[in-house]
């Protein structure tokens, strides 16, 4: 049994919260944001960045971060976008959401950054 | 001009082979793949399965003129080489509107698949393709919700589902057997499954199961924040048997039931699935029977018709084949009907076996479920084949981890994650899936030990049931 490792996740704990996809890797750095973004941009998808307090995060509302980008392809702008949301929302976690239209769904929701819960 | 009545025994092609005849887009088209006994021609051997699935009796009988036969029969319309067989030929058989109850697959069925599936003119029969026309797809029910309501209700987006079946299939009290579901769940699954044999056995009856599960599932997700399922298994003795535990499933909080379509029978099925959208409970739909009649390749139904014919009668989840675990599935194949469940329009392409061009119109698609024998060293493989649209189901591959399921689940997570963010950064999975792994691997000790545990695992038989391709 010593070889078995145990599973940290505790309900006490606000640290074991998941976040949807990505969730269960480590926080990406700028240059892996970038190419998620340049693949949402490659679907044709329209960005757009939500966030929440990490206590509301279970709620299926998010805070919309001003109005999803339609139609805009410049990845700079859209990593502006995220980092501005960022600084305004310090304590928030944040995700990137590329809207589907033509399938009136999210073709992605994606963490983009987490935030830190001191316990 | 009226016609005489003249009795007798007329040949079938002189009624029911029009090689002229031009398919109308009302029809319900149909391709058969024949083997006639010895003598029997080509075209009589078509006109007879058209004949004998529609209006036609062996003989003429004097009511025949009291109707429009020329209308309602069903008219073989082209023959066509199977490619690398000599014995068996297509056949291709339209069938006009009228001919069947408007929303009804049962009366389609009984019609295209009845009697002359034993008929002794034809020594084996199997129908490979059912186009639907737009009109008979609108007066089906479909999925009760469909791929992105389910979306939408579970909120998760951007990559396939996950699942496991929880194992042993049977024997496990309903304490238990919740234990496990809690422990998948709380790792990093979307859902947990009941096995199809499992129903309410002595050892584990589903009252105390679905309540037992519940409690897992609620802890689970109080302790994630990320919603979760599991199927609870409504498949019943008998139909008000069936509602009563789906009445209790949704009483208990539960976002999903399952039942198995080809044993529930498809009359009680779509009457599930009606209740499915008007009770806001998702259905997985599980398919046991279907190997008996769709495996081989002479004789029976491909799957393909039962895939579309599921996505007619309602269902929000279909089990499709792995491709690559230890389940019967060819890859070109399973590529066509699982794009079959989920597609608005799907053009007709041989190489991947789809004989009609089909149009779903505003129906919703259904998931995928790729289940059986799959374990992470699968996960580039399924990602690259079934796409974000699908729910990946473990079982084995979950709970057969070292550390438990738990780290089973979180094993699988971690490498479908994986797998995902390197597909949409543009790296080909089926070609770097080991790097891409192992990567992952060193911030995960639980995929680490999966990795190794299942190294040397493969499943490679030959399928049984392929494409008809010349180098068979």
């Amino acid at each position: 049994m010593s070889d078995v490792q145990d599973y940290p996740s505790r309900l006490s704990d606000p640290n074991s919260r998941k976040l949807g996809t990505f969730s269960y890797l480590p926080a990406m750095d700028d240059d892996e944001i970038r190419k998620q973004v340049e693949y949402i941009v490659s679907k044709g998808w329209n960005p757009a960045v939500e966030h929440s307090e990490p206590e509301n995060a279970g709620m299926t509302y998010w805070y919309m971060w001003k109005l999803p980008m339609f139609g805009e392809t410049d990845v700079d702008a859209i990593l502006r976008e995220v980092q501005l949301c960022r600084e305004t929302n310090p304590d928030n976690h944040i995700r990137l959401i590329g809207y589907d239209n033509y399938n009136q769904t999210q073709g992605t929701a994606m963490l983009v950054h987490r935030a830190e819960i001191k316990v | 001009m009226a016609k005489s009545y003249k009795a007798g025994v007329k040949e079938y092609r002189d009624t029911y082979w029009e090689p002229d005849y031009t398919p109308k887009e009302s029809d319900i088209l149909a391709c058969f793949k024949i083997t006639p006994q010895p003598g029997v021609p080509r075209e009589e051997a078509a006109a007879a399965v058209a004949a004998e699935s529609s209006t036609g009796t062996w003989t003429t009988v004097w009511t025949d003129l009291l109707t429009d036969l020329d209308y309602y029969k069903g008219r073989a319309y082209a023959i066509e080489d199977v490619p690398g067989d000599d014995d068996t030929f297509y056949a291709f058989i339209a069938y006009p509107m009228g001919l069947f109850e408007e929303g009804s697959i049962v009366n389609v069925f009984t019609s295209l698949v009845g009697n002359v599936f034993g008929f002794k003119a034809v020594r084996a029969l199997r129908l490979e393709d059912v186009r639907f026309p737009l009109w008979f797809v609108t007066t089906c029910y479909g999925p009760p919700h469909g791929i992105y309501v389910e979306r939408d209700k579970l909120d998760k987006y951007g990559r396939p589902l996950l699942g496991c079946t929880i194992k042993p299939k049977l024997g496990l009290s309903a304490k238990n057997y919740g234990r496990a579901v809690y422990e998948c769940l709380r790792g990093g699954l979307d859902f947990t499954k009941d096995d199809e044999n499992v129903n309410s056995q002595p050892f584990m009856r589903w009252r105390d199961r679905f309540l037992f599960c519940q409690e897992a599932i609620d802890k689970a997700e109080g302790e994630t924040g990320e919603k979760k399922g599991h199927y609870m298994n409504v498949t019943a003795p008998d139909v008000e048997e069936m509602y009563k535990r789906a009445e209790f499933a949704k009483e208990v909080g539960s976002r999903i039931i399952m039942s198995d379509y080809l044993t529930l029978g498809w009359a009680a099925h779509q009457s599930l699935a009606k209740w499915c959208r008007d009770n806001g409970m998702l259905l997985h739909v599980h398919r046991a029977m279907h190997a008996v009649m769709d495996r081989s390749p002479t004789h029976g139904i491909n799957f393909r018709v039962f895939a579309k014919l599921l996505r007619l009668l309602g269902g929000d989840h279909l089990h499709s084949g792995t491709v690559v675990g230890k389940l019967e599935g060819d890859r070109m194949a399973t590529l066509g009907w699982i794009d079959l469940l989920r597609d608005k329009y799907v053009k007709e392409d041989r190489s991947r076996g789809i004989f009609f061009d089909q149009d779903w119109g505003q129906m919703p698609g259904v998931f995928p479920v790729a289940s059986g024998g799959i374990h992470v060293w699968h996960m580039p493989a399924l990602v690259s084949i079934f796409g974000d649209n699908s729910v990946l189901q473990f079982g084995g591959g979950t709970l057969g981890h070292p550390w438990g399921n738990a780290a089973g689940a979180a094993a699988n997570r971690v490498a479908l994650e994986a797998c995902v963010k390197a597909r949409n950064e543009g790296r080909e999975l089926e070609k770097e899936g080991k790097d891409i792994l192992t990567d992952a691997a060193k911030h995960s000790p639980e995929l680490k030990i999966a990795m190794e545990t299942w190294k040397e695992i493969k499943f490679e038989f030959d399928t049984v049931d392929k494409l008809d391709v010349q180098h068979r």
